[in-house]
Order: structure tokens, then C-alpha cells, then sequence
């Protein structure tokens, strides 16, 4: 009884000095292998981490799947929400459908700091720095140039409401160019690294060999269980990528994870809790299957995805049974008959952005923005971020749609200053149902000082993707999801009903020349222009200061005389 | 001017971008007038017209009456008769100014243009008027508003201050007491009515915005873009270190001719005022062909020099 009542007492006490465990964190890695309308494959990989410990409030110093870097990071700075990709190609949502996860090509980097931020400048320009010794990426060109404060496009997607949008900021760096050496940092977080699990199958020389490739870390605070009474931290590290049928061989549609990856799956995470391999084998026309996956899938999974019904093969690389047969597992893709190009289906909402116009004075924006819903009409929140070198005329947007004028519910518009920082132009449009919207606006482009321009000036500059934010009405009603065991595609955005999910599309960046000086010529238009002040400054200090003297004709010296009587015998007339 | 209307609409301050450097008053004016933009720059344009045909017709009348007084006194030499003005010339040259601004192809390219420089004209036009009819009050509020729209008609001061001493016969002497108590009389009158209407502005818009966006546009020179004058290719083409040295120099050119020329040029003021319109149009930060419309079309009152 003593005994007892000691051990519950010691065992309370030890409960009761909680902080000096490890708070429990949880892996989940999964892979989505999508095929796409003609014949090109999407892989998309997650890496969840979620840690039941809260960051904010109190120094943790025991760091086990979650990354210290990353961590302390979020700790020292105050940030309540980050979310980092890094891009390259561009997402063609018209071909390839709406996708799980875009992100405007080059880095995109926004943050929600906490409230407890006071100087949220500071902060930023520091985290922009941390984050590109972290992921070796030129981030630290983020600065007041290319940062803005969006007021309504992004919201916070963890915990918290989003009402003072001071403590957001967003910048893009259209410019930035991925490859191995931001691989490499984005592996090493991962708690197995490259070693086992879904990891193994990122190997940089075949991952850069595709259409598309975009890494993403996202670290939001979310609810620990329903209740929601406590906050813990979620990293999401994503990896999508777009294998080509034309470039990586020969036009032969079939694919396998040896084929994509050179490599092929042979174990999970030791860490991990979950490991899974989706394949979607939707039907596209409710006939027949399209695709036919061997080796044969363990079990199904049906689910309701962005407004579609969908249906996957799920290989559980946990279960014992997977690797009975064969120590590894290749997952081969054959296409059951060709496709038709009649079945690509349209996206709902999908958008187009390009530049007009002529010389190098003036130009003009145009975005199209296309609602192919047959009766639903919605509406888009579009943001534009425009560099402050390309000066907008807010009276010339004109926003039409189906030869009408359509004038948006609410606009922000935040004018550039010169050098300091860039447009912002955001605007809530309603879509009708089966439509095009165009929107144009025109601007001028500025001369700049010869060093601001980049090494290649007659490359042209970028000017960062639109963002385009609407909730999207679903043909099929989807029902409310467990954000934990989903898979990774529906519970990044929460949805806040069954009728409707949540679209981030980005736009294509733009290229746009502006006029260059003749860089050969500093010291030729300095001397050009100095001799037209001294010219002018030279008359008029003459005509202001000469005075005029009366000369008396002299009979002059000796050598006068000479040279006269010189002159007298030659019969010129004497001086 | 179309665009910081637009902003206004939004209800976003008009200086907060950099594409709009105009005054609040000009705002002001075009909130009401915009849908008549090309009658009010016609108008304008007749209006420069109208004040320098009766300021020319004014101040040939007092030349008239000096060369008359001066011949009389038998003070010109013999060989100067083809430069003196004979009663016939004199009586056409206001016309001939007049013509000469509306005729003038830089006169109807900013029309056509639209450019508010030729506000800027009718403001200093009415300035001169009011200089030649001697009223230093209208001349002091009309210098004021031209101060106020770009900063160089700050230069102005000195030959209207010259005429108007001259007008009023006091001798322009350091030391004069007369001559002081005048200088501070127009002075008084040139700062009141300049204060009055920055004030007014302000009221305008309810901030202090336009200064930096105004003034300190036109004297910091950060927008490149091509136009006729000195300052953009130079500054495009400098480096960093010292863009704020020579942006010194060359504002400093502009106002530092009024000093020497207005030594020399005591007794002629009014060809002061006309060698300083021309090298304001020449050295200013910005100018436009409406600013050499303006001093070319004082070039008749002085034909007679031409042989």
C-alpha cells in the first residue's frame, strides 16, 4: 500500500516535470503518383512532421524529427506561419489539371509573424537571410523592393485569425533558378534524409530532368486533437515534380518508379509512423480503368478530391506484406489504350497572363482568367505584384468579361515608390459561370541608373506570377476529411464546407525589356553634358564681366617696325 | 493628372506612387474641369496670349517715353539711328508677341499635349502683367503660385523686384533706406501669399505629402526618363557616390545666375526677366518645349537690336 502510494507519487511527479521528456512528434511520408493528360506522370511527395510541443512559449532543447535549424528559427523570430518554395518550370494547369499544390515559379517565400513582433521589418529581412544560408538559395535578395503586405489573399492556414495583415508579408523572386545545391539542404531536414523511406527515391539527376519541379516548406501551428486546447507545430516538406514523356524517353508512355527515379522503394522510415504510395487510377470517362498498376495494390482508397471523385491504389510500405515477394518495390504504370485527346478534361478555373504592346516606352498587362463551371459563377481574389520599375496606370484597368465592363467588389491598390518598394494591386472579381474575364492595365517602363541594371540587361526583367485565390465550387459534394490520416492534397487548405475547396493558381511570370542607356558612354555624356553648362555658364560670365576699353593706335617696338617694313616691300598693307 | 485623379478615387493618397508629381491645387482644378480638359488648354493658352499683348503694349510705352526723353537730351550718338524704335515698329510688337507665342509649333504640340506646363505659362504671364502694370501686390501672388507650381519662378523675384523699383523711382542703392523698406515690403508679400497657399493645400488633401512629392522631386531629380533637358542621361550614366554632388551643382546652376545678371542688368529689368525665363527653361530639372515656347515669344521686343 506504502509501496504503492510512493510509486504514484513518484510516477505524478515525474508526469508533473513533463518539459524535461521529449515532447512526442509523429512522421508521415506519402507519395502521389498522378498521371497526367498526355502521357506525362506528376509525382508529389510529403514529409509531415507534426511536434506536440509549442515552440513559442518556452526553450525546447530536445529536438528529435523535427529539424533544430527550422525550430529555432520559429522560435527566435516569432513566426506564426512560413511557407517556402522554390520552383522551376511553370505548372500548365490548362494541359495538366488542377494541381495538388502550385507555386509561382521561382522562390516564394510568405510568413505570418506573431503578434508579439514589434518591428516585423527587422524580422523579416533576417529570416530571409537565415533562410538563405539554410536552403543555399539567393533568398537574401528579398527586400523592400520586392516585398509586400497582401491584404486578402493569404490567409493564415494554421491556427489564429488573420485579421491584422501588418504582420504578413510576401515577396517572389521570379528570377531564382533551383537545382542540386537547394536539393541537398531540403533532404538533409528530412528526419531519415536520403537514406530510407520515400527519400531514397530523390536523386538530383533524374528530378531535374522534368517539365516541373517545385520544393515547398510549410510550418504552421495546428490544433493538437479536436478540442483544439493546445497548439502543435506542423512541417510539411513537398516535392512535386513532372516527368515528361518526350524528354526522359524514346515517347514510350509507361512508366515505373525505376523509370521516373532511377531507384526503387525498399523500405519506409524507421521513423516514420505512416508510409504510403498513392497511384491514381481514376477513371477519366467512368468506362473503363486507363491505367493498369502492377504490382497489384494492397487496397483502395476513394475520396472526394478538388471537386472530383478519385480513386487510388495505396501501397502501405509498413505493412509486412509488401515486401514478400520481391525485397523492393517498382511500381509500373501501363497504359490499358491510348488516350484520346478528347478526354482532357478543363480545370474550373485556370488563368493566362502575358504582355502587350510595342517599343520600349509603354506596354500593357493583360491577365485572362477563364470559369469553364456550366452554371456556377464564383469569385477570385487576384493579386498583383508589379516591380516599381514598371510604372502602372491604375485609370487604364479595365476589367471585362463577355464584352461588358465588370467592376470588382474590392480593390487594394498600393502605388510603387521609386526604389523602395513595388505595386500591389489586389482585387476581388466575380467570376460569372462559363466565362473569360480580361484584365488589362497599362504601364510605362522607367530608365534606370546604370547600376541598377543586372549584368544582362537586354535579357529582360521579371515581373513575379499573379496570384489568383478562389474558393471553387465542386460538381460532387465532398464531405468533411480527418486532416490527420488524408492524404496530402485536401488538408493543407482547410475547407470550411462540402461545396467548395480551396484553389491557389499562379500565373505565368513575365518577361518585360526595358530601355537601356548606352553603358559604353559615362564619361562621353558627362563630357557632353558639362560642355553645354560650360558653354552657356562661359557666355555669360563674358557678357557679364567684359568691359570695353579704348585701345590707342601705338606706333609699336622694334619688331613692329620690322615686320612693316617687311610687309611694305611684299605690298601688303602694314599692321 | 488622369491617374492622381484615378488614385483619389480609390482613396489612395495621390503621392503615394511616383507617377504623380502635380500640385494639390492642380487637382483641385481638374476634379472639376477634367471632362473639359481641351477647351481649359485652349483657354490657357489664349489667356498667355491676352496677358502678354498688354504687358508688352505697356512696357513699350514706358520704353517709348525713355527714348523719347533720351533723344531729346541729344544722349545717343549719331551712328546708333537703325536701333532706335521708331513709333510705327513699337505699335506692332505686342502683336507680334502675342503671334509669335500662339503660333509658336511648341505652343500647340503641349496643347495638343495636354501638358499642364501651360498652366504653368499663364501663371508667369499674369505675373509679368502684373510686374509691368506696377501692382507689386498681384505680382507677389502671382510669382507666389509660380513658385508654388514648379520652384523655379523663385528666381523671378529679382527682375520683377528691379522693375518695380524702377517704376517706382527708387534708386537702387545698398545703402538706401527706401530701397530696403520696398525689398521687404514685396518680400512679405511674395512669402505671405506663398505660405496662404501651401496652407491651402495642405488643406486640401490633409497631409504634408505633396511637399516631398512636389518639391522634393524637383530637386532630388530621381526619375530618368528621356526629355529635353541636361539632367537625366548624366544621371543615369553617374555613379553612386556622387549623384548627390553634382544634383547640387546643377540646381545651384540654375539659380546662380541671378545674382550677377542682376548686377549687371539693373537698368533693364525686363530683359532680366526674359534672360531668366531662358535660363530656366534651359537648366531645369524637368522642363518641357512649353517653357521655350514661353521666352521665345518675347524675342519681337527686342528685334530692333538685330541688324
Amino acid at each position: 500500500g506504502g509501496m504503492a502510494a510512493v510509486a504514484l507519487v513518484l510516477l505524478l511527479l515525474l508526469a508533473a516535470a513533463g518539459p524535461v521528456w521529449a515532447r512526442p512528434d509523429v512522421l508521415r511520408e506519402e507519395l502521389l503518383l498522378s498521371p497526367l493528360p498526355a502521357g506525362d506522370v506528376a509525382a508529389t511527395f510529403q514529409f509531415r512532421t507534426r511536434w506536440d510541443a509549442d515552440l513559442q512559449r518556452g526553450a525546447v532543447s530536445h529536438y528529435r524529427l523535427f529539424p533544430k535549424a527550422l525550430g529555432r528559427l520559429v522560435a527566435a523570430l516569432g513566426i506564426r506561419e512560413l511557407h517556402l518554395a522554390l520552383t522551376q518550370g511553370f505548372w500548365r494547369t490548362r494541359t495538366w489539371g488542377q494541381p495538388p499544390l502550385q507555386a509561382p515559379a521561382g522562390a516564394e517565400l510568405w510568413v505570418w509573424f506573431q503578434p508579439t513582433v514589434t518591428d516585423v521589418d527587422k524580422a523579416w529581412k533576417e529570416l530571409s537571410n537565415i533562410l538563405s544560408g539554410i536552403f543555399c538559395a539567393s533568398l537574401n535578395f528579398i527586400d523592400s523592393t520586392n516585398t509586400v503586405t497582401p491584404t486578402a489573399s493569404f490567409k493564415p492556414l494554421g491556427l489564429g485569425n488573420g485579421t491584422d495583415h501588418h504582420l504578413l508579408r510576401y515577396a517572389v523572386l521570379p528570377r531564382e533558378v533551383v537545382c542540386t545545391e537547394n536539393l541537398t539542404p531540403w533532404k538533409k531536414l528530412l528526419p531519415c534524409g536520403s537514406k530510407a523511406g520515400l527519400a531514397v527515391l530523390l536523386k538530383a539527376e533524374r528530378l531535374f530532368h522534368s517539365s516541373y519541379h517545385s520544393q515547398a516548406v510549410h510550418i504552421r501551428p495546428i490544433c493538437r486533437d479536436a478540442s483544439c486546447l493546445a497548439v502543435s507545430w506542423e512541417l510539411r516538406q513537398t516535392l512535386t515534380v513532372v516527368f515528361d514523356s518526350f524528354a526522359s524517353g524514346q515517347g514510350k508512355k509507361d512508366w515505373s518508379l525505376f523509370r521516373m527515379f532511377s531507384r526503387t522503394l525498399t523500405d519506409a522510415c524507421p521513423l516514420a509512423s505512416q508510409s504510403k504510395v498513392y497511384v491514381d487510377i481514376s477513371p477519366k470517362n467512368k468506362e473503363k480503368e486507363l491505367l493498369e498498376v502492377t504490382p497489384p495494390p494492397a487496397s483502395l482508397y476513394e475520396a472526394v478530391v478538388q471537386g472530383e471523385k478519385r480513386t487510388y491504389a495505396v501501397y502501405d510500405l509498413l505493412s509486412p506484406l509488401l515486401f514478400n515477394t520481391s525485397r523492393s518495390l517498382n511500381v509500373q504504370l501501363k497504359w490499358t489504350r491510348p488516350q484520346d485527346s478528347s478526354e482532357l478534361p478543363t480545370p474550373v478555373l485556370h488563368a493566362h497572363r502575358y504582355v502587350s504592346g510595342y517599343g520600349l516606352q509603354t506596354g500593357e498587362i493583360s491577365t485572362l482568367i477563364y470559369n469553364t463551371h456550366p452554371y456556377r459563377a464564383f469569385p477570385v481574389i487576384l493579386l498583383e505584384t508589379v516591380p516599381w520599375y514598371l510604372r502602372l496606370y491604375v485609370h487604364t484597368l479595365t476589367i471585362i468579361t463577355k464584352g461588358k465592363e465588370n467592376k470588382p467588389s474590392y480593390i487594394h491598390y498600393q502605388p510603387a515608390q521609386d526604389r523602395r518598394r513595388p505595386h500591389l494591386l489586389e482585387m476581388l472579381i466575380q467570376l460569372p459561370a462559363n466565362s473569360v474575364t480580361k484584365i488589362t492595365i497599362q504601364f510605362e517602363r522607367a530608365l534606370l541608373k546604370w547600376t541598377e541594371y543586372p549584368p544582362d540587361p537586354n535579357h529582360g526583367f521579371y515581373v513575379g506570377s499573379s496570384v489568383l485565390s478562389a474558393l471553387v465550387p465542386s460538381i460532387i459534394a465532398m464531405k468533411e476529411v480527418d486532416m490527420e490520416q488524408s492524404p496530402l492534397f485536401t488538408s493543407l487548405f482547410p475547407s470550411s464546407d462540402g461545396s467548395s475547396y480551396f484553389v491557389r493558381l499562379y500565373t505565368e511570370p513575365l518577361l518585360v525589356n526595358l530601355p537601356t542607356p548606352d553603358f559604353s558612354m559615362p564619361y562621353n555624356v558627362i563630357c557632353l553634358t558639362c560642355t553645354v553648362v560650360a558653354v552657356c555658364y562661359g557666355s555669360f560670365y563674358n557678357l557679364l564681366t567684359r568691359t570695353f576699353h579704348v585701345e590707342e593706335p601705338s606706333r609699336g617696338g622694334l619688331a613692329k617696325r620690322l615686320a612693316n617694313i617687311i610687309r611694305k616691300l611684299r605690298g601688303v598693307p602694314p599692321l | 493628372v488622369v491617374e492622381g485623379l484615378a488614385l483619389l478615387d480609390l482613396g489612395v493618397s495621390p503621392y503615394a506612387g511616383a507617377v504623380f508629381h502635380e500640385t494639390p491645387l492642380v487637382i483641385y482644378l481638374f476634379h472639376f474641369l477634367i471632362d473639359y480638359a481641351e477647351m481649359v488648354f485652349m483657354i490657357t493658352d489664349v489667356l498667355t496670349a491676352v496677358a502678354l499683348y498688354l504687358a508688352i503694349q505697356d512696357f513699350n510705352k514706358v520704353v517709348f517715353k525713355k527714348q523719347k526723353l533720351l533723344i531729346e537730351l541729344d544722349k545717343y550718338a549719331p551712328d546708333v539711328a537703325e536701333l532706335i524704335q521708331t513709333p510705327k515698329e513699337m505699335h506692332y510688337t505686342p502683336l507680334k508677341v502675342a503671334l509669335f507665342y500662339l503660333l509658336n509649333p511648341y505652343t500647340v504640340m503641349s496643347c495638343v499635349a495636354k501638358s499642364t506646363c501651360a498652366i504653368n505659362n499663364t501663371v508667369i504671364a499674369f505675373f509679368i502683367l502684373a510686374t509691368i502694370k506696377g501692382s507689386a501686390f498681384l505680382s507677389a501672388v502671382f510669382l507666389a503660385l509660380a513658385t508654388y507650381q514648379s520652384l523655379y519662378p523663385l528666381t523671378l523675384f529679382a527682375p520683377a523686384l528691379l522693375y518695380l523699383l524702377q517704376r517706382q523711382f527708387i534708386p537702387v542703392k545698398l545703402k538706401s533706406k527706401g530701397f530696403w523698406l520696398y525689398t521687404m515690403q514685396y518680400a512679405a508679400l511674395y512669402l505671405c501669399s506663398l505660405v496662404v497657399i501651401i496652407c491651402l493645400s495642405f488643406f486640401l488633401l490633409n497631409s504634408w505629402d505633396f511637399i516631398p512629392a512636389v518639391y522634393g522631386f524637383i530637386l532630388s531629380v530621381p526619375d530618368l526618363t528621356p526629355n529635353i533637358g541636361l539632367f537625366w542621361y548624366f544621371f543615369a550614366e553617374m555613379f553612386e557616390h556622387f549623384s548627390l554632388f553634382f544634383v547640387c551643382v546643377f540646381q545651384i546652376n540654375v539659380f546662380f545666375y541671378t545674382i550677377p545678371l542682376a548686377i549687371k542688368l539693373k537698368e533693364h529689368p525686363v530683359f532680366f526677366l526674359f534672360v531668366q525665363i531662358a535660363v530656366i527653361s534651359i537648366f531645369k530639372s524637368y522642363p518641357t518645349v512649353g517653357d521655350i515656347a514661353l521666352y521665345m515669344a518675347f524675342l519681337p521686343v527686342w528685334s530692333h537690336l538685330y541688324r
